[in-house]
C-alpha cells in the first residue's frame, strides 16, 4: 500500500514537473501570481521581476535581514512553474563548491580496479571514462546552465554579501555568458538562461561591476497595513486583531533605538508564537514571554522591556 | 506619456541629468532603460518611474537621488505650481552650482526649485543640518603646503604593514592540509597511484581598519594631521573612515581621491559639523547600528581618536563601547592629549572608555602615529580576550 501511494506521488510529481507554465505577461500578471502564492508585495517589486524577467537580466535584491528579499525567489520558481536552484554564498566559497568537483574517491577506486594487467588502450578508454558526467559532481551554478528543464530554473543567489571578491569576479564572468567550462569536458553553455535573483543584506557594499549587469531593487519594510496583511496571509493562525496588534508593535519597535531592528520574518514568528499560546490578544504578560521572537540581543531586550506596557497601549489602539 | 521612440532624446537627458548628480548612467544602463520602457504601460506613472529606478540605481544610497530628478525631470507641469500655490517640485539634486543652472535653464526652472538645500535626504554626501548645531565649515588650510607634504611623505613611507589574518579561502602552498583534488588529478595521470600530496593552507589577508575620527571643537588642533593619516592609509590598507562631532559622518568616499587637497577639501564641504561640541556616546551608538554590521565583517580593527571630552552621559558611552569592542577584532583609543605632559585621562568620557579598549595609545605627531603602525602591525590573530 506505502509502495503504490509513494509511485503514485512520483506520478504527480513527474506530472506537475511537465507542465509548462507561461511566463507572465504584464507587470499585473506578476502581481496576482505573486499574491495567489502568498507573497505580499510591492507594484514597485513586481515591476522589477517582470523587467528582469523580459530583459533577462539578474534581479539584484537588496534590504535589512528578513524582508522577504529569499522568499520573493523562492515564491517566483513557484509562479514559473520553474526549479529553485539556491546557492548559499559564505567566505571562501569556490568552484568546487559552487560549480562542480570530480567525484575524486570513485575515480580513483574505478581506476584501480582495472588492475595492472591491462593494456595501454583499455587504460585510455578508462581515462576517458571517469571524466564524463558520471563522474562529475554538479554544483548549483553548474546545474542552473545545464539544464534541460522545461520552463528555465530560477538561480538564486543568496546572501552575495557573505561570499569574497574572488567570488564575485568569478560570478561576474558567470552572469555574463552563461557558460562554464571544465577543462576535460569542454565548454557547457546554457541552453536557456535562468532567471537569476542576487540578495544582499548589505554587510559589506558589493562590487558595482556586478551589480552594473543586474536589475536592483531595495525592499523596504512594508506599511502597517500591508504588515497586517502579510501576518493575515502567511501566519493564517493568528487571529484577525492578534495580526494586527503584533505588527502595529513591531512597526514601534522599529521607531526604537535598537542594535537590531525586527524584519517581517520576526513579526510573522512572533504572530505564530502567539498563536502557539493561544492569544488572540496582546497583554504585556504575553509580550515579556515571547518578545525574544522578536529581539535578538540582551541590550535590546533589556530596553524594550521598559516600555513594554506603552508599546502594548500603543499598538492595540493602532 | 508620448511614444517610445520621441522617449528617447528626453531618456538620455534624463541620464545625462542622474550623471550629473553622481549616478552611473552610461550607454549600457541607457539601452537597457530603453528596452524596459517597451515593455511596460507608459500611462502607468508609478511603473515608468519604478522600471527606471531598478535600471539606473545600484544602492540605496542612491534612491533619494534618482527620486529628486524623477521629479525634476519627469514631473508633468502642476497647474497649481504656476497658479503661485504650492511649489511644484521640493526635492533637491546634489548638482554643482553650475550644473544646476545649466539644468534648471534646460528644464524651464526657476534655479531655486532645482537645488533648494536640503542635504539630510543625501546622507551619503552629508551629515544633514539642524539649527542647533554648532555648524561652521572649518577651513584645512592652516597647515603649509610644505608641512602637509612632509608629513604626507613620512606617513607613506612608513615601514609597517597592518597585520593580517586567515581567510577561509584556501590556496597551494608547501605545509597545510591535503588538497584533494589536485593530489587525485595527479593521480589518475598516474594511473590511480597517489605520487605526490599536493597542500593548500588558508590565504591570509590584511585587517580592514575602521578610523573614527572626533572631530570637535577641542580636537581642531589635530583635525587636519588626522585626516592626513586617514588619507595616507586610506590609500593603501582596507580603510573605512568616519567623523563625528555631535553626529556620525562616513567619509570613507571622499578619501579615496588621491589627490590630498582634494580629498580633504571634499571631507570639509561634506562634514557639516566640524568644530562642534561632543557626544562620543551617540556617535559610537550610532556607529554600532548603521555602520558595524556593514563594516566590521572581517575580523576589522577599529580606531577611535578623541580626547575623551564628552558632553553626553558616559554610562551611555560605556555601553556602547562595550558593544563595539564585541564585534571588533580589536579596539584602539587615540587621545592626542596623551601626548602633554602630566596628563591623566581623567575627563568624564575618557574615565568611562579607558576599561573597554584594549589600547590607550597617544596621537599628538607623526612619531606617535608611526608607533600606532607598529602596533597595527603586530596584532595577534586571535582576540586577545
Amino acid at each position: 500500500m506505502q509502495v503504490s501511494s509513494s509511485g503514485l506521488s512520483g506520478y504527480w510529481a513527474c506530472l506537475v514537473l511537465f507542465v509548462s507554465v507561461s511566463a507572465p505577461a504584464t507587470i499585473e500578471d506578476v502581481e496576482g501570481r505573486l499574491r495567489e502564492r502568498r507573497y505580499i508585495g510591492d507594484r514597485a517589486l513586481a515591476t522589477s521581476i517582470f523587467l528582469a524577467l523580459k530583459l533577462q537580466k539578474p534581479l539584484f535584491i537588496e534590504g535589512e535581514a528578513g524582508v522577504g528579499k529569499t522568499e520573493a525567489a523562492k515564491v517566483m520558481a513557484e509562479v514559473l512553474g520553474a526549479r529553485l536552484i539556491r546557492l548559499q554564498c559564505y567566505e571562501g566559497i569556490d568552484l568546487a563548491h559552487a560549480v562542480y568537483e570530480w567525484n575524486y574517491p570513485r575515480q580513483l577506486l574505478h581506476i584501480r580496479l582495472m588492475g595492472e594487467g591491462t593494456n595501454q588502450t583499455d587504460r585510455r578508454v578508462a581515462e576517458r571514462e571517469i571524466f564524463s558526467s558520471e563522474f562529475l559532481l554538479r554544483r548549483p551554478l553548474l546545474d542552473a546552465i545545464d539544464n534541460d528543464d522545461a520552463n528555465p530554473p530560477v538561480l538564486l543567489i543568496d546572501e552575495i554579501d557573505r561570499s569574497d571578491e574572488e567570488f564575485e569576479a568569478f560570478l561576474l564572468e558567470l552572469l555574463s555568458d552563461f557558460q562554464v567550462s571544465i577543462p576535460e569536458i569542454g565548454t557547457i553553455k546554457a541552453r536557456q538562461v535562468p532567471f537569476v535573483v542576487i540578495t544582499s543584506n548589505r554587510t559589506r557594499e558589493v562590487h558595482d561591476a556586478l551589480k552594473r549587469r543586474c536589475l536592483y531593487h531595495w525592499i523596504d519594510y512594508p506599511d502597517l497595513d500591508k504588515e497586517v496583511e502579510i501576518v493575515r496571509a502567511r501566519a493564517p493562525e493568528a487571529a484577525d486583531g492578534l495580526a494586527r496588534e503584533v505588527a502595529a508593535l513591531v512597526h514601534g519597535l522599529r521607531g526604537m533605538d535598537l542594535y537590531k531592528v525586527p524584519g517581517v520574518a520576526e513579526t510573522l514568528d512572533w504572530a505564530r508564537s502567539l498563536a502557539a499560546l493561544g492569544a488572540t490578544r496582546i497583554d504585556a504578560g504575553l509580550v515579556n514571554a515571547t518578545m525574544g521572537a522578536a529581539l535578538k540581543y540582551q541590550e535590546d531586550l533589556e530596553r524594550v522591556r521598559e516600555q513594554v506596557p506603552a508599546l502594548v497601549e500603543k499598538a492595540q489602539r493602532a | 506619456m508620448p511614444e517610445i521612440v520621441d522617449l528617447l532624446p528626453r531618456l538620455a537627458a534624463f541620464a545625462r541629468l542622474l550623471h550629473d548628480a553622481g549616478l552611473e548612467a552610461g550607454p549600457r544602463r541607457l539601452t537597457d532603460a530603453t528596452r524596459a520602457l517597451g515593455l511596460i504601460d507608459l500611462k502607468q506613472h508609478d511603473d515608468f518611474r519604478s522600471a527606471l529606478r531598478s535600471v539606473f540605481v545600484s544602492r540605496k544610497e542612491d534612491i533619494p537621488t534618482f527620486e529628486a530628478a524623477f521629479d525634476i525631470f519627469w514631473a508633468p507641469p502642476d497647474p497649481r505650481a504656476s497658479a503661485g500655490i504650492m511649489p511644484g517640485r521640493n526635492r533637491s539634486l546634489p548638482l554643482s552650482p553650475e550644473r544646476a543652472k545649466a539644468w534648471a535653464g534646460a528644464l524651464g526652472l526657476h534655479a531655486s526649485q532645482m537645488n533648494r538645500e536640503n542635504p539630510a535626504e543625501f546622507p551619503a554626501s552629508s551629515s544633514g543640518y539642524s539649527a542647533e548645531e554648532l555648524l561652521r565649515q572649518k577651513d584645512f588650510e592652516q597647515m603649509t603646503w610644505a608641512e602637509t607634504e612632509q608629513v604626507r611623505r613620512l606617513l607613506e613611507q612608513a615601514p609597517w604593514r597592518m597585520a593580517e589574518r586567515r581567510t577561509r579561502r584556501l590556496r597551494p602552498s608547501r605545509a597545510g592540509r591535503i588538497d584533494l583534488r589536485r593530489s587525485a588529478r595527479q593521480a589518475i595521470r598516474s594511473s590511480g597511484e597517489l605520487m605526490t600530496l599536493f597542500r593548500r593552507k588558508p590565504r591570509v589577508r590584511r585587517r580592514p581598519i575602521v578610523l573614527i575620527c572626533d572631530v570637535s571643537g577641542s580636537m581642531e588642533r589635530y583635525s587636519r594631521l588626522l585626516m592626513i593619516f586617514a588619507h595616507a592609509i586610506a590609500r593603501r590598507e582596507d580603510l573605512e573612515a568616519f567623523v563625528f562631532s555631535t553626529r556620525l559622518t562616513r567619509i570613507t568616499r571622499l578619501l579615496r581621491q588621491r589627490d590630498l587637497d582634494r580629498a580633504l577639501d571634499s571631507v570639509s564641504k561634506g562634514v557639516h559639523d566640524f568644530s562642534g561640541g561632543t557626544r562620543i556616546g551617540d556617535a559610537v551608538g550610532d556607529f554600532n547600528r548603521r555602520w558595524a554590521r556593514r563594516v566590521l565583517g572581517h575580523g576589522a580593527v577599529v580606531i577611535i581618536v578623541s580626547d575623551g571630552w564628552d558632553r553626553g552621559d558616559p554610562a551611555h558611552l560605556s555601553a556602547e563601547l562595550v558593544h563595539l569592542r564585541r564585534s571588533a577584532h580589536r579596539l584602539i583609543w587615540l587621545n592626542p592629549l596623551l601626548g602633554s605632559e602630566g596628563y591623566e585621562p581623567l575627563t568624564r568620557g575618557m574615565a568611562a572608555a579607558l576599561p573597554h579598549c584594549d589600547d590607550f595609545l597617544t596621537a599628538h605627531n607623526v612619531q606617535a602615529l608611526d608607533d600606532l603602525g607598529r602596533l597595527l602591525a603586530s596584532l595577534d590573530s586571535r582576540k586577545s580576550r
